[in-house]
């Protein structure tokens, strides 16, 4: 058992409201510079749809993460030997097509216009070219299902979905749509840590968050290709790749990533997990219906002795440990089995998880053409709900539908338990019926809606000690030597392009 | 595995400070957005080498009860954009004003000294004039400086006081709350000078009128914390996420805690991702819907079964019990007015005894006047004013009965109006009761009973009444209302049943949350009183969980008293002239002279005195008869008049105020709002500030070009409609194009309204100045903060407006030297006794009652007006803030003791030998307001519950006394949001941490409604109201597209078209205007604001998604992109409200290939015209709380492919 911590994330989609303030929030403290216009760290897509950069799930497009390949795995995108091969050319890079050309406005025309016979009016212009430009694709451009007989549509989700299924997604009194935030996954077995030929990215030792070195990076791009999630981006300024770097600056400093802390729709949780890195390679190595289990199974419980003497074995220091037992994250993961991973079938491991989102109950039009709702009862059930099961399994539970149905029977047999005591307007015996079904007590239902509706921020947002002052001592031998010098001689400089 | 790189070292990764410098700052200042969107989210700003970087929540809001969720963080996608306009290429950084009128300008400057005779040379001469207004909007701007810009703007100030009144000087500002001192800095200056201020609440059609029609109030919302409360949630024309961003989290959070959340919207909006069912009502239809669950709420749990608790809440919380007249007229029984307490002779003597009203007591069998109505408020005797069900002259008790349905005399078919079949009569049996009174026998009924029958609840009296929910024809059954509504009967059946099971379970814990996309339509209050029927008839008002949520527009001025006294300038005396914007605008821009009689497109036979006529005709009626302001108030100056007067021999106000009734009388004298295109009545200068006036407020935006600024516009549609059916205007035969003299903008972008001004200001961005800001939707008070200061020349709308008053008082030293008498009408006001005014409705003019100012036509004064002391009197907090104390909804209080300590412990200027608390900064203001106003200061609470008290005769002390010693400075605040204290300002009761809700104190206090019974209205008896058929609460149809006026010109043409419901409901990437034109919600969007259209539709025309449209009607033209979605039902529209014409708007080769406008391009004004009644109850008078809304919602336009490429 190789005991190791790592800063993972949850996402409830129940509670997403599609908003974006988490991506204007990292983009307003990192990607705002010449060269990072175009990346957005963190996005919000809506489901269905091809999202950002577009089709991005289209690993036949793409190649991102990793293939079964004997007893183990290896990169889609290449291995060392053909990545070496190949070095200077990537075919399956997404262009600035697939992402969008990023533009501004000329809005000084607004002010120096001369005098005219007509309104001036401030026209879109390129932010790489500075020419006029046409817009025609953004980072978010199908938000909301716009566009979606182009965009929806092609969704690389419904391959599995029967003909009526994918046809009622586009009819107005069957359809349905939710959000899907990302971030980077800060995956256990990340494909682009593996992909890269300059070794410039890495896992933080301490917190598990993958790191592109700014100084390191000699712009290969393959991390680019190999994250299945396209969460690397390419800086045409300085000639390295950049990526989501989970806020470290302020979860040193106690905050929750900038991302989390602006989440309004107080969807996100983060807390530190404990798992064991021996586990990596098979696990991420096994048949595709084990995937989710055995994933599950690597996180291990912070409570279990055996679990805690290893860890502090291995270095993991027991504040960290004592803030594993709080991880609300750990609680959805593993103790009441809620949360999932996003498309476990690219083996990365990653370590953000999602509670699946309920969906308004069906509804049909009649012959006379009046529109009726498909139930009586006070809340959707799983046999009328809008999006099919199997949709929602091909994201969050690599195909496995009994995975995403015993998510949403529990999150309804809450609700149930809830309308019971708060209202007393249902069958008791139905809610009996629910709990043994599920599996979940009175007690846990209860524990349940408390993390899910009255979370505080620090309840929500369990940041483990970081314990800089290691570092400190290890930088510049004396933490106090350290205190006194840091931020002396300004800032660090941007990183010089190319080598 | 080897190829996963865990570096632990932290020497090996010294490049990492590579992000964590970037990340460092320096400084973190609170502040937030001054902008209408509600939210009032607190922020920190961080401040990094001296500019502005970025901004994040602030997550330290004081915790409300502990097993509510946390109100952090609040903030959305477009307030974490804000940092994006300090520095950008859209900040206005330096004055500037058109290149046009610079010129003339400084070539004026040239040939008189004195910038007054500069500023008549300009505008007196009619080429000159015309030659800067063909040029507005036209770029051609120019830098200037600020003595310059100061110099114009105060001379044609001066100029317009001196030639025509200062009641033609107006300014427009939106939404005090959202920034309160910035908003009162404009409102001040005009308040001192006798200009108008314009409303904006009704203007954005943000006003519900239901909630003053049944409560006799503005809005009261509960805080959205209480929404988590509820059990059953109703979400119709909201879309929670998309509007209210930071608040939805307890939508979310209460499902989880077993509530239901149900949507009704056309469209798949984004919200209805969240619900537990989503119903797709057709736009604009959900009335109908509401009346049949109506008709099953009543039939099930009134009729059927007996709901105890439902009873017992609607005999003592609402008119339901109250006795009406039963008239017999031409066409049978029409149902009338209530019985009135001095038609009997127990009551004969009762003061007021009009305006009581009587219950059938259960008990005694006899008739009883029960306490708390507006009879009793306004009574010699204090403390009868509440809610105990004891009659009024012996205090015995009353056992209301709702119905006589066991003990009737008699059965009557009573007459009700079937609106949506052809305006039909349909008769049914009503029981009812014969009544000796005074004046004979008088035949009655119960409201009660009346409701029943109107629903078409069937209790074997006979007439037309369905028998089962099935019946198709008859109104209001759930199989009726399928036509309308396209829902099946079976879900609203099983949806009424479950609300109101939740409410019988839960004592009332139903919510609907409502907004614009009800609220914009014509008859947006009918559409109103259905969700508010099911929540009376189901106990759900008054309740935490429960009750209607009404977030439009960020209403809610939290320290309301003491800020109305510093906003309005009353610490100086002076009347401030306030306008409802809906009827001035219909007026001003001259949109009444494009429009022919309402009732073609209201649903009404048009066969009466008033559903007969014109809105103007009404208006003007309304005008005079005290109902409704309008301002310039005369032809003559209102400064001319008062010395006109005096020559004519007055010598005191009363008989100057004779002198003025006389001429009015003999038709010497006209209003201003019978003849408004006369030069003489024009508005002149015109001050925008915080809000974007000509586009996305303007409805008619278009009109606004044309008669008010005198530049190009797209509209095609005939002005000369209502030429010959006026009978109260005066009608010329030219309009009048560019009324204005001078448009000033305040801006920190360049917006379009700044765009198609005269002089744009630059003024400080949110993060660079002070400012409190408080809303409905939290209960905090938390502040903007300076984070730096205003960048470039900007300065904050304090400042700007203190250094106008300033320069003018400079130049009022010659032109203005002696204080100047300025005679003011206001409208009879709503929470004063003019509520009592007018019993029936009496014309003075047609000769059917005496002309009385202030009961019979407005209220007339005089004010005296001091422009050599205005800056000084701006920067002082008057001597009337001491002598007649403070308050607010009727309730008021001294403040003597408080002002004189405020001369210790305050700042203070001194001046003319006097000594006053300080205004010069508007940190001195804020201070003031903050320590005046109940709701941050315990003894003010304290001392205001007690005078509440005594008014309403119960124990309300109390609600005072535990934070009596509570106090809030704007430091404090900037240290930490407070939690706003119990205020009789307002209606719920926040002791403990409890969650606001509106009218607990109603419930649980029994402090009256400020309505006529003093309960919760379902029948509205004001004559008007029985003429408009809307006594009851009713469902009227959508308008007719044809018939609506939004096609006489324009037509299909050759190319493919297709006609659309244009629906502009709130938009997820701005905030009405604002953020439109930031970069990061255009990134994040299309890049444009695109029309939505569904993929039939889009077929019809042959567009792809992202291909060019026209829309178009006879009022305009706008040309963008379309999206194309599965979402959108065929037949509807959809372009979010409201996209600047700044930002990459093409030319329309449709028409003349002019640059399309925005989305306000395509409307036009319509007022409703019963909501200009007044005098009358809760039908009185009031800036944002009474008067016809600005509605747009029922607009249709064609949507066509754009020919071609664009063309910019």
């Amino acid at each position: 058992m190789d005991v190791r911590a790592q800063v993972s994330m949850m996402f409830h989609l129940d509670k997403c409201i599609g908003c974006h303030t988490c991506s204007v929030a990292c983009k307003n403290i990192w990607t705002d510079r010449q060269g990072t216009e175009y990346m957005w760290w963190n996005n919000v897509e809506t489901k269905p749809g091809t999202g950002y950069p577009t089709k991005w799930e289209d690993q036949e497009k793409y190649k991102g993460g990793w293939e079964p390949q004997g007893e183990t795995i290896k990169l889609r995108v290449t291995d060392k030997f053909r990545g070496l091969a190949n070095i200077f050319h990537q075919p399956y890079l997404p262009t600035i097509d697939d992402y969008y050309e990023p533009w501004t406005y000329k809005y000084s025309d607004l002010f120096d216009a001369p005098a005219g016979d007509d309104q001036p009016t401030a026209r879109p212009i390129s932010m790489v070219t500075g020419e006029n430009m046409d817009i025609n694709a953004g980072p978010n451009w199908d938000d909301d299902l716009g566009g979606s007989t182009v965009y929806a549509n092609n969704d690389p989700n419904f391959e599995n979905l029967n003909d009526a299924e994918k046809q009622a997604l586009f009819e107005i009194e069957r359809l349905v749509f939710f959000y899907l935030p990302r971030i980077c996954n800060h995956c256990l077995n990340p494909a682009c840590v593996a992909s890269c030929p300059s070794g410039a990215l890495y896992k933080r030792g301490e917190d598990g968050i993958v790191l592109l070195d700014q100084e390191v990076c000699r712009a290969w791009r393959f991390c680019v290709s190999a994250c299945p999630y396209k969460k690397s981006y390419f800086n045409w300024k300085t000639g390295k790749s950049e990526k989501c770097i989970l806020c470290f600056p302020r979860l040193e400093s106690g905050q929750p990533p900038a991302c989390f802390h602006s989440c309004v729709g107080r969807i996100r949780y983060l807390g530190v997990v404990l798992y064991d890195a021996d586990k990596i390679e098979a696990y991420a190595s096994a048949p595709k219906e084990k995937l989710l289990e055995l994933q599950r199974e690597m996180i291990l419980d912070p409570h279990d002795p055996a679990v805690i003497a290893q860890a502090e074995k291995n270095g993991v220091d027991f504040s960290v440990i004592e803030s594993a037992q709080k991880s609300p994250v750990y609680r959805f993961l593993k103790e009441w089995g809620l949360a999932l991973p996003l498309h476990a079938e690219y083996r990365t491991l990653p370590m953000l998880f999602y509670i699946p989102p309920l969906l308004p109950v069906l509804g049909h039009v009649d012959k006379k053409g009046v529109y009726n709702v498909d139930a009586e009862e006070y809340f959707t059930s799983m046999d009328k709900a809008r999006i099919p099961l199997q949709y929602l399994a091909d994201l969050f539970a690599a195909g496995d539908q009994e995975q995403v149905r015993s998510v949403m029977e529990k999150l309804l047999t809450v609700r149930m338990f809830k309308r019971l005591e708060e209202v007393d307007d249902v069958d008791p015996a139905l809610v009996d019926s629910l709990l043994k079904k599920t599996g979940l007590t009175a007690e846990s239902c209860e524990e349940i809606y408390r993390l899910t509706s009255l979370p505080t921020f620090d309840e929500r947002f369990v940041i483990p000690p970081m314990h800089r002052e290691y570092a400190a001592e290890l930088i510049k031998g004396d933490p106090y030597t350290f205190k006194s010098e840091a931020g002396i001689g300004g800032f660090k400089n941007t990183p010089d392009r190319g080598l | 595995m080897s190829w996963i790189k865990d570096i632990i070292n932290p020497k090996t990764r010294t490049w990492e400070d590579f992000y964590r410098s970037r990340w460092q700052y320096d400084k973190i200042v609170r502040s937030t957005h001054g902008v209408n969107c509600t939210g009032g989210c607190s922020w920190r700003v961080y401040v990094k080498c001296g500019v502005i970087t970025w901004e994040m929540q602030q997550v330290d809001y004081p915790k409300l009860e502990k097993r509510l969720p946390p109100y952090e963080p609040r903030g959305c996608q477009r307030g974490i954009s804000a940092s994006w306009y300090v520095y950008s290429p859209i900040r206005v950084r330096y004055p500037y004003v058109r290149g046009t009128l610079i010129d003339l300008w400084r070539n004026a400057r040239q040939l008189h000294d004195d910038p007054v005779d500069a500023w008549e040379s300009i505008v007196s001469n009619p080429e000159s004039r015309k030659k800067y207004q063909q040029a507005r909007g036209k770029g051609g701007f120019r830098r200037s400086d600020w003595h310059e810009v100061l110099d114009i703007i105060s001379a044609a100030n001066i100029y317009t006081i001196k030639q025509y009144g200062p009641d033609r000087i107006l300014g427009f500002s939106p939404i005090p709350a959202m920034s309160q001192l910035s908003f009162a800095a404009g409102s001040r200056f005009l308040g001192l000078l006798g200009g108008q201020l314009l409303s904006f609440y009704d203007w954005y059609s943000d006003l519900p009128p239901a909630s003053p029609e049944v409560w006799g109030e503005q809005t009261d919302s509960a805080e959205s914390a209480d929404w988590y409360n509820s059990k059953f949630i109703v979400s119709m024309g909201s879309n929670l996420n998309m509007t209210r961003t930071p608040d939805v989290h307890f939508i979310a959070e209460a499902r989880h805690n077993g509530s239901k959340f149900v949507v009704f919207s056309p469209d798949f909006s984004q919200v209805s991702k969240y619900s537990d069912w989503w119903i797709p009502v057709h736009a604009g239809q959900d009335g109908a819907f509401w009346m049949a669950t109506n008709h099953v709420i009543l039939t099930e749990y009134y009729v059927k079964k007996k709901t105890p608790s439902f009873n017992a809440y609607m005999k003592q919380f609402t008119d339901s019990p109250f006795l009406v007249v039963v008239n017999k007229g031409d066409n049978g029984y029409d149902a009338g007015r209530l019985l009135r307490a001095n038609t009997l002779e127990r009551y004969k003597k009762e003061e007021n005894g009009e305006w009581k009203f009587l219950m059938f007591d259960e008990e005694s069998q006899t008739l009883k006047m029960p306490k708390g109505t507006v009879g009793h408020r306004w009574q010699t005797q204090k403390g009868q004013w509440n809610l105990e069900l004891k009659d009024g002259l012996d205090d015995s008790p009353i056992a209301p009965l709702l119905s006589f349905i066991d003990n009737s005399d008699e059965v009557f078919e009573v007459n009700f109006e079937d609106s949506a079949n052809d305006n039909a009569t349909v008769k049914r049996g009503v029981p009812v009761k014969h009544i000796e009174t005074s004046e004979g026998r008088v035949t009655v009924t119960t409201i009660f009973d009346l409701m029943i029958a109107h629903f078409g609840v069937n209790r074997g009296l006979g007439g037309a009444y369905p028998n089962n929910y099935d019946e198709v024809d008859q109104i209001y059954t759930p199989a009726w209302q399928e036509k309308f509504t396209g829902i099946d009967k079976e879900t609203v059946i099983n949806f009424a049943r479950q609300f109101a099971e939740t409410a019988e379970k839960t004592d009332g814990k139903c919510t609907v949350i409502i907004g614009a996309g009800i609220n914009h339509w014509y008859h947006n209050n009918l559409m109103y009183r259905g969700p508010i029927t099911a929540l009376m008839l189901c106990g759900c008002v008054g309740k935490n969980g429960g009750g209607l949520g009404h977030y439009v527009g960020q209403e809610k001025v939290a320290p309301i008293s003491s800020w109305k006294t510093v906003s309005s300038a009353a610490d100086w005396g002076s009347a401030a002239r306030m306008q409802n914007a809906p009827t001035w605008h219909y007026i001003n821009s001259d949109q009444w002279r494009y429009e022919g009689p309402f009732s073609k497109y209201a649903s009404l036979k048009g066969d009466n005195e008033w559903t007969g006529a014109h809105a103007a005709d009404i208006n003007a009626r309304a005008v005079r008869m005290g109902w409704l302001p309008f301002y310039p108030q005369f032809e003559r100056s209102s400064l001319a008049i008062v010395k006109d007067a005096e020559q004519a021999g007055a010598k005191s106000e009363k008989e100057t105020v004779q002198y003025v009734v006389d001429q009015l009388k003999s038709r010497k004298l006209r209003f201003a709002a019978e003849d408004p295109d006369h030069p003489n009545n024009w508005p002149r200068i015109w001050f925008i500030w915080r809000g974007n006036a000509i586009m996305a407020s303007g409805k008619g935006h278009e009109y606004f070009l044309d008669h008010y600024l005198g530049t190009h516009s797209n509209k095609i549609s005939d002005e000369q409609v209502s030429k010959d059916m006026l009978k109260e205007m005066v009608w010329r035969d030219e309009a009048p194009k560019g009324k204005m003299d001078l448009v000033v903008d305040l801006n920190f972008r360049m917006d379009t309204s700044a765009l198609y001004s005269d002089i744009v200001l630059p003024t400080a961005h949110w993060y660079e100045k002070n400012d409190i800001n408080t809303t409905d939707m939290h209960s905090f008070i938390h502040p903007l903060s300076e984070a730096v200061p205003p960048n470039w020349e900007a300065k904050t709308d304090w400042n700007i407006f203190r250094t106008i008053a300033k320069r003018i008082s400079q130049l009022a030293e010659k032109h203005l030297p002696e204080p100047v008498k300025d005679f003011v009408c206001t409208p009879l006001e709503h929470d004063y006794p003019d509520e009592i005014a007018q019993p029936s409705i009496k014309d003075w003019a047609r000769g059917e009652c005496e002309a009385i100012p202030g009961k019979t036509m407005p209220k007339m004064k005089i004010v005296t007006r001091d422009y050599k002391n205005l800056y000084n009197r701006f920067t002082s907090f008057g001597p009337d803030a001491r002598e007649k104390g403070i308050g607010a909804h009727g309730v008021h209080w001294p403040i003597d003791d408080m002002y004189d300590e405020m001369l210790q412990t305050h700042p203070t200027t001194k001046w003319n030998g006097k000594t006053y608390p300080s205004l010069v900064e508007v940190d001195h203001a804020i201070n003031i307001v903050l320590r005046l106003a109940p709701e941050t200061n315990g003894e003010s609470a304290y001392r205001a519950f007690s005078e509440q008290e005594k008014k309403v005769g119960l124990p309300l002390k109390d609600l005072g006394e535990g934070n009596r010693g509570a106090t809030v400075t704007y430091e404090d605040l900037q240290r930490q949001p407070r939690r706003l204290l119990n205020s009789p300002c307002w209606s719920g009761i926040m002791t403990d941490g409890r969650a606001y809700s509106p009218f607990c104190v109603s419930i649980e206090r029994f402090v009256p409604w400020r309505t006529l019974t003093g309960r919760q209205h379902f029948y509205l008896d004001h004559e008007g109201y029985l003429a408009f058929g809307e006594h009851l609460p009713t469902y009227k149809p959508k308008a007719d597209p044809m018939l609506y006026g939004d096609f006489t010109k324009t037509q299909k043409g050759e190319e493919k078209s297709v006609m659309l419901n244009y629906l502009t409901p709130h938009g997820k990437w701005h905030i009405h205007s604002t953020y439109y034109d930031n970069h990061r919600m255009l990134t994040l969007s299309r890049g444009i604001e695109p029309f939505w259209i569904s993929p039939k539709d889009a077929e019809s025309i042959e567009i792809v998604d992202n291909d060019w449209v026209e829309i178009y009607n006879d009022h305009g033209v706008v040309v963008t992109r379309a999206v194309v979605s599965s979402r959108i039902p065929n037949g509807v529209g959809i372009w979010y409200h409201a996209p600047e014409r700044t930002i990459s708007i093409p030319k329309s080769p449709l028409r003349g290939n002019r640059r399309g406008g925005g989305h306000n391009s395509l409307t036009r004004t319509r007022v409703k015209p019963v909501l200009m009644m007044g005098g009358y109850g809760q039908f009185t008078f009031h800036l944002n709380y009474w008067g016809p809304t600005g509605v747009n919602r029922d607009a249709h336009v064609l949507v066509r492919k754009l020919k071609g490429e664009p063309e910019f």
